[in-house]
This record gives structure tokens, sequence and C-alpha cells, in this order.
């Protein structure tokens, strides 16, 4: 299956903006990205091995975490994008 | 350094203002040398925020919508290379809660100051860093394209001029 890599991530991928990586299910496909590409892990892992909490996870168009999250089965010509999340919001800094 | 051209520029701080007294957020799409020091936005996408419980102090882009725009950017040989968000009545300087949530590094954040509906002064800061733990804000020069008024100059040659300083900014 394909895995995008976002913009921040690719100087640890090699520099590609997607990977081609071989997986029956989401965990393994990630597994098997960390393992082709090692410098990958700890952006996308924390120490205890769990998925960042701001790493998003999209199989196509749908949020793993309403699937069967990391045991989603995969096909090959499934797409899996990282998508690290994007928030923010001003200080109680009234002018 | 972070470079615009003038319309794109005008269109993230209207939308700040539009918005107001809510935050409002977006992408910048466009491209970026090999050093990672040099991004080119060619064009930005509004986004919704999300945060309808606080809109006013935070704002939340739905990653669907990063995953569309994305795909989007792809297809036009784009990358997401920033983000944009306004700072209703307060200082376009990145707050705890900017740093907190920012897990782009190497691309920029641009934020918007808007008093009372009008947009003040936009500052960019570049989110430099190898991994979360050691990630910070350096501030960023945001410059202009420079486009010329003429038909006759060619693109290529368009792309090369110098660019011009930013109204508007207080870098």
């Amino acid at each position: 299956m394909k895995v995008l890599i976002p913009t921040p991530l690719r100087q640890y991928a090699g520099k590609k903006d997607s990977v081609e990586v071989p997986g029956t299910t989401v965990g393994e496909a990630l597994k098997n990205l960390t393992i082709s590409h090692p410098d990958l892990k700890k952006h996308l892992y924390n120490e205890e091995g769990k998925l960042r909490a701001f790493v998003n996870l999209y199989l196509n168009d749908e949020d793993i975490r309403y699937m069967e999250k990391e045991n989603t089965p995969v096909g090959q010509s499934d797409t899996l994008s990282i998508v690290p999340s994007i928030a923010g919001g001003k200080d109680d800094r009234v002018i | 350094m972070l470079e615009f051209k003038q319309s794109d520029y005008e269109e993230i701080r209207r939308h700040g203002e539009e918005t107001y007294p809510d935050e409002c957020c977006g992408v910048l799409l466009g491209t970026m040398n090999e050093e990672g020091d040099h991004r080119i936005v060619s064009s930005t996408v509004r986004c919704h925020n999300t945060r309808e419980d606080r809109p006013q102090d935070r704002f939340y882009i739905d990653p669907r919508d990063l995953v569309r725009i994305q795909r989007q950017g792809r297809e036009q040989g784009l990358d997401i290379v920033g983000f944009y968000h306004s700072h209703p009545d307060c200082p376009a300087q990145w707050s705890k809660t900017d740093f907190a949530e920012a897990h782009w590094i190497g691309c920029s954040y641009v934020i918007t100051r808007v008093d009372k509906a009008r947009a003040v002064d936009t500052n960019s800061f570049w989110l430099r860093g190898t991994e979360e733990e050691d990630k910070h804000f350096e501030d960023e020069p945001i410059t202009f394209v420079a486009v010329a008024q003429k038909s006759d100059v060619p693109l290529s040659a368009q792309a090369s001029m110098p660019p011009a300083e930013v109204p508007g900014s207080d870098k």
C-alpha cells in the first residue's frame, strides 16, 4: 500500500513524499514503514510505543480511529495518509 | 523566509477580518527549497475553524480537510508549506497554545492580529527542530513575490525577481 508522508517527516523518509510498504493492516504497514525508515519511528510513536496523540492516520478518506484503529485491514491499492494535527489559539492577553 | 503573492497575503488577512471576533485558519500550499529555509506560497486554502466551543480564542483544522488539501496540492505539484490563523484583539505573536499544538516542523505559522474586524500586523514563525522535544519557533521575514506589470516578461524571469518588502508586516 502507499503511505503519504507529510512535509515535516519527509527528511526521515529519504525525502520521499510517499512510500510503498507491504502489510495487511494499518499497524503492519506502519511497522514496515518504520523498519525501512527507522528515523520515522520516534516521530510517530511515543516512548511507550503508542502512536503520538497529534498523529492522525487516514485510510483513504477515513480516520482509522473510527475504523479498527491499527488493526484496520488494508489492501494493496489503499492509501494511508499521515496527518499531524493543526490547532492553536491566542493566549488570554486582551489588548 | 516566507514569500507570498500580494493577493494571497491580502486574502489571509481578509479571512481574519471576515471571521472576527472568531479566529480564522487555513493552509498555505507552495514549494520549499532544498535547504528548507525558503518557502514560496502558491495558493492559500481557507479552512473551517471546528472549535465551535470557543472559536474566539482557539482553532482546529479538521484533519480530513488536511488530507483533501494535501491531495489537491500533490496533483498540482505543491506541498503544505505552512498554516495561518488570526488572533482577534491580540498580538500577532505565537501563544503557548500555538506552540504546544504546532507539529509541522519545517513549516511556517502565520498569525494576523485583527483589531475590531480590521487586520493589523501579520507575522510568520518558522517551526524548527528535529523532533517534538527540541522544536522552537523562529521569527521569519515575510516578503512579496514581485510580479511584472507587463506580460512581455517571461514567467521564469518573474520568479527570479527579488522579493519586495511586505506592507503590514512589522518585520
